[in-house]
């Protein structure tokens, strides 16, 4: 090869290395900015309309009225959210209590209940079992029948009382519940169970002794996202809960947007107090909230 | 059989208790009281006239038609974005964890405080949304207080609101792809957008079938973000189902919205049934 070849072909071979290297630098530009577009998106669409929330619940009233995003002129977000408390006899402090109550109960109730009868339905096999799980499936799809469900609440009494709408809360989420937790008692080796029953343990024992502390993972999962649910909720509440001392904390926020037609900086207090909590579990959860909806809706 | 008796149906029971008094039993006799003129202590049995009045009923009927639209529309928009969002955040960005937290939050948010700070956003005229079209010349609307247009405008808000959990379950879909695929089809020569069409997207079949039927289900009962936002109206303009089922109950006509209730029970059915049938056929194909 002569020399003025081998020139050419470094020159060839330094140019097109040249060439790549600025193909590189020009993607990862494009690259830069299509992230920084796309982080601009999302905080337009998802973030103001929370700093909407956060910046009205600290103005006054009539400043709020003007639903700018501007900074407010008087900061009065701890006077809102104690007028807001004061609002109509304390209202919102028994809603507070009455929603605590009923979530934590329903949600105590489904874990030990559907982890219960998960245990039955994944472990035994029968043409009865296989009806009963398609009835529980049946659930995640039909609505509830709404005023049959009254019907029935009232014969025991139960109807407008405490009891009366965790049992209703209870009853809409257990296919969730049984759902999940069937999935994850799939993956305990059946050999537990065989061990345990050798050693004469009896069914109640083996589930409450050995199955029931296995489960921890999956009851993590389910008591956040059913605690979310059913705080949440305001469907069921509005029709099974109804009354003027039965408040929960989103049929307040209902009345309250009726009742402050022009006080939005308190509506927006209240607004605020809501998203406080679920707020605070997805900081803390986000990762278990996240697998914990998806496993639910893949399987289901 | 030794082995069945230690799974005693008795650890099924507490449950199985619950759930058939409580819903599996009001869901049966709803069939009857809905032929009825009902007030919780007595009956009537009047036949078929509170369907015949449910579908003559213009205002009743507008429910009917506004519930298809809103589930179809809610669901559609939800897999067409969740699907865009999710492939942008398996791709390698840097800000993905923040991307998906925000899109992701709303989804725990109480869907009547959503309602309501979207009601003050879509005001017609000092609301934030309007105020900001404006600026770039643009008339806003009266999102909400346009007959035409209320119930695309609370759509609007409902896939806000849900696009999150549509793409989280996109984003485990993805993530669960072996890499190899997309190796091969790399030494392929084949472009990044021909990988999304022909590699993510038909593997990612599964978790697309249980978005669509999650969404279509949960457009079909919703309720509580019409409530909040429109009261179903103006008029009866964006009325759904679920809110017509609620009206009639308020004014005490409880055999009508038994009806309502067996009605969209059916309709429920009848959409996500041969939805379902399809998708998974679809699914055996591949």
């Amino acid at each position: 090869m002569s020399q003025q070849q081998v020139e050419m072909k470094q020159q060839h071979v330094e140019s097109k290395q040249l060439e790549a290297g600025k193909q590189k630098r020009k993607k990862n530009l494009v690259l830069i900015i299509v992230e920084t577009i796309a982080v601009l998106i999302s905080i337009v669409t998802f973030i103001i309309p929370f700093y909407f929330i956060i910046i009205t619940a600290m103005k006054t009233g009539p400043e709020a009225a003007r639903f700018t995003i501007t900074w407010p002129t008087e900061i009065r977000l701890w006077q809102n959210i104690i007028d807001v408390f004061q609002a109509r006899d304390y209202m919102l402090v028994t809603a507070f209590f009455n929603s605590t109550v009923i979530t934590t109960s329903s949600v105590l109730i489904l874990a030990v209940a559907c982890s219960m009868g998960a245990f039955v339905l994944q472990r035994r096999q029968s043409k009865l079992i296989g009806w009963l799980t398609s009835l529980f499936l049946a659930g995640l799809m039909i609505p509830s029948a709404v005023v049959p469900t009254i019907w029935v609440l009232e014969q025991f009494g139960l109807f407008k009382t405490m009891p009366g709408i965790i049992l209703v809360m209870v009853a809409l989420s257990i296919p969730f519940c049984i759902v999940l937790y069937t999935g994850f008692i799939a993956t305990i080796p059946k050999e537990i169970d065989e061990a345990a029953i050798i050693d004469g343990c009896d069914g109640f024992r083996l589930y409450f002794r050995i199955i029931f502390p296995l489960l921890k993972p999956i009851h993590s999962t389910i008591i956040i996202i059913t605690s979310v649910n059913i705080f949440n909720d305001f469907v069921h509440p509005l029709y099974f809960f109804p009354g003027a001392d039965n408040a929960t904390v989103q049929l307040t926020l209902y009345n309250f947007m009726s009742l402050y037609n022009s006080d939005w900086n308190l509506l927006f207090a209240n607004v605020l107090l809501i998203t406080i909590p679920p707020f605070v579990l997805f900081l803390v959860f986000s990762e278990k909230i996240v697998a914990g909806m998806t496993a639910g809706s893949v399987k289901g | 059989m030794k082995v069945n008796k230690v799974y005693s149906y008795w650890l099924l029971l507490p449950a199985f208790l619950i759930y058939a008094l409580l819903f599996l039993y009001p869901t049966a006799v709803s069939f009857f009281f809905s032929f009825t003129r009902w007030t919780l202590v007595d009956w009537e049995w009047i036949g078929l006239e509170n369907f015949i009045m449910f579908f003559e009923e213009s205002s009743l009927m507008i429910g009917f038609k506004n519930t298809l639209i809103f589930a179809v529309l809610t669901a559609g928009l939800k897999v067409v974005l969740g699907l865009m969002i999710a492939a942008f955040l398996t791709s390698q960005i840097k800000t993905k964890k923040f991307i998906r937290s925000v899109v992701f939050f709303p989804v725990l948010v109480s869907t009547i405080a959503v309602g309501i700070t979207f009601k003050v956003l879509m005001h017609p005229s000092e609301g934030l949304i309007n105020t900001a079209l404006s600026w770039i010349g643009i008339d806003g609307p009266s999102w909400l207080g346009s007959p035409s247009l209320a119930i695309y405008s609370v759509a609007l808000v409902d896939v806000w609101k849900g696009v999150g959990i549509a793409t989280v379950i996109f984003i485990a879909g993805m993530m669960s792809i072996p890499k190899d695929y997309y190796e091969a089809h790399q030494i392929d020569g084949g472009t990044k957008f021909n990988a999304f069409w022909h590699i993510t997207l038909p593997l990612s079949r599964p978790a697309i079938n249980a978005v669509i039927l999650l969404a279509l289900i949960g457009g079909l009962r919703t309720f509580d973000l019409v409530w909040a936002m429109t009261g179903g109206g103006p008029g009866f303009s964006s009325d759904l189902i679920a809110s017509i089922i609620y009206k009639q109950y308020q004014a005490g006509f409880y055999g009508l919205s038994t009806a309502g209730n067996v009605i969209l029970f059916i309709l429920v059915a009848c959409v996500v049934y041969p939805v379902f049938k399809f998708l998974t056929r679809r699914e055996v194909d591949l």
